[in-house]
């Protein structure tokens, strides 16, 4: 718990840089929708941010066992990866976004999403692993 | 010239910052972030500590790092408002995703550091998600614009 208290930290430290210093919110699906789509200095700014989200995972799975393969098999992950890009486009944001700096502003927008996507995640999560047993390794 | 290369920079530095806390979080495994949905199974809490962690640090740099400290609603994004079925149903389907793969766009980017075909096939399965999505509400705002105000009566 410790560390997750502390990764949360430096996720909020980021956040407040990225808005400090670039004047942006660190939404993940939004930086992604903007280095996919949009043109320009705009995209660039997006595909840096990514950059660096890949260098801390590719640092960390060079030297620890913190960055582990899906554990799904591709079809299925291809379903969840079209509801996830689907989905937080259509709501204009996700955990970061929604989660991490609209919580942060007190935006009641972002609490409904969160109430929301976190409803239909543990719906999910029980249907999958407890109704239908799709996956039980942990 | 100079303003671009800065902006860059403090955005590959943020990104980088972002995504050491999800990896010392342990989010970027998407084992960990099914426990924490899986109420019925072997709950973690780790999620929310996260996430507590986080709106701590933003929430407070928000509120007292800057000069205009009346309120939070400046801060909101342009244009953004309203309380509708985009909002509820995007973020709905968007949790069946997450809830099914253990991935929210963040840690499945971090998780390229995997080197797994399958979050190279989540991700560029998102991108086409966010490409139906863009074409699906253009496709739906543009008769709005262009419906006259006079014929609604």
């Amino acid at each position: 718990m410790l560390l997750a208290i502390v990764g949360g930290l430096l996720i909020g430290l980021s956040a407040s840089l990225y808005w400090s210093l670039n004047g942006r919110i660190a939404g993940i699906s939004s930086i992604l929708n903007g280095a996919f789509f949009k043109g320009g200095d705009e995209r660039w700014v997006n595909v840096c941010f990514l950059l660096g989200l890949v260098i801390a995972g590719v640092a960390f799975g060079a030297f620890t066992d913190r960055v582990p393969a899906p554990h799904l098999p591709l079809l299925p992950l291809a379903g969840a990866g079209l509801l996830v890009g689907f989905g937080t486009r259509l709501a204009g944001g996700c955990t970061s976004g929604h989660g991490v700096c609209g919580l942060s502003r007190l935006s009641v927008r972002s609490l409904l999403a969160v109430i929301t996507f976190m409803a239909t995640g543990v719906v999910t999560v029980f249907v999958a692993r407890h109704v239908l047993k799709l996956w039980v390794a942990t | 010239m100079g303003g671009d290369v800065k902006a860059r920079l403090t955005a590959a530095l943020a990104g980088l910052i972002f995504g050491v806390g999800l990896c010392v979080s342990g989010m970027s495994d998407p084992k960990n972030v099914i426990s924490f949905l899986d109420i019925a199974g072997d709950w973690s809490p780790n999620l929310a500590g996260v996430m507590l962690g986080a709106i701590a640090v933003h929430a407070v740099w928000l509120r007292w790092g800057r000069k205009d400290r009346s309120s939070f609603a400046s801060l909101a994004p342009a244009g953004k408002s309203s309380i509708d079925s985009k909002l509820l149903g995007g973020a709905a389907l968007f949790g069946i995703g997450w809830g099914l793969s253990g991935y929210c766009p963040g840690p499945s980017v971090v998780a390229l550091g995997s080197g797994a075909l399958g979050v190279v096939v989540f991700l560029v399965s998102m991108a086409i998600g966010m490409a139906l999505s863009r074409v699906l509400t253009t496709r739906h705002a543009l008769p709005e614009v262009r419906t006259p105000p006079a014929t609604a009566s």
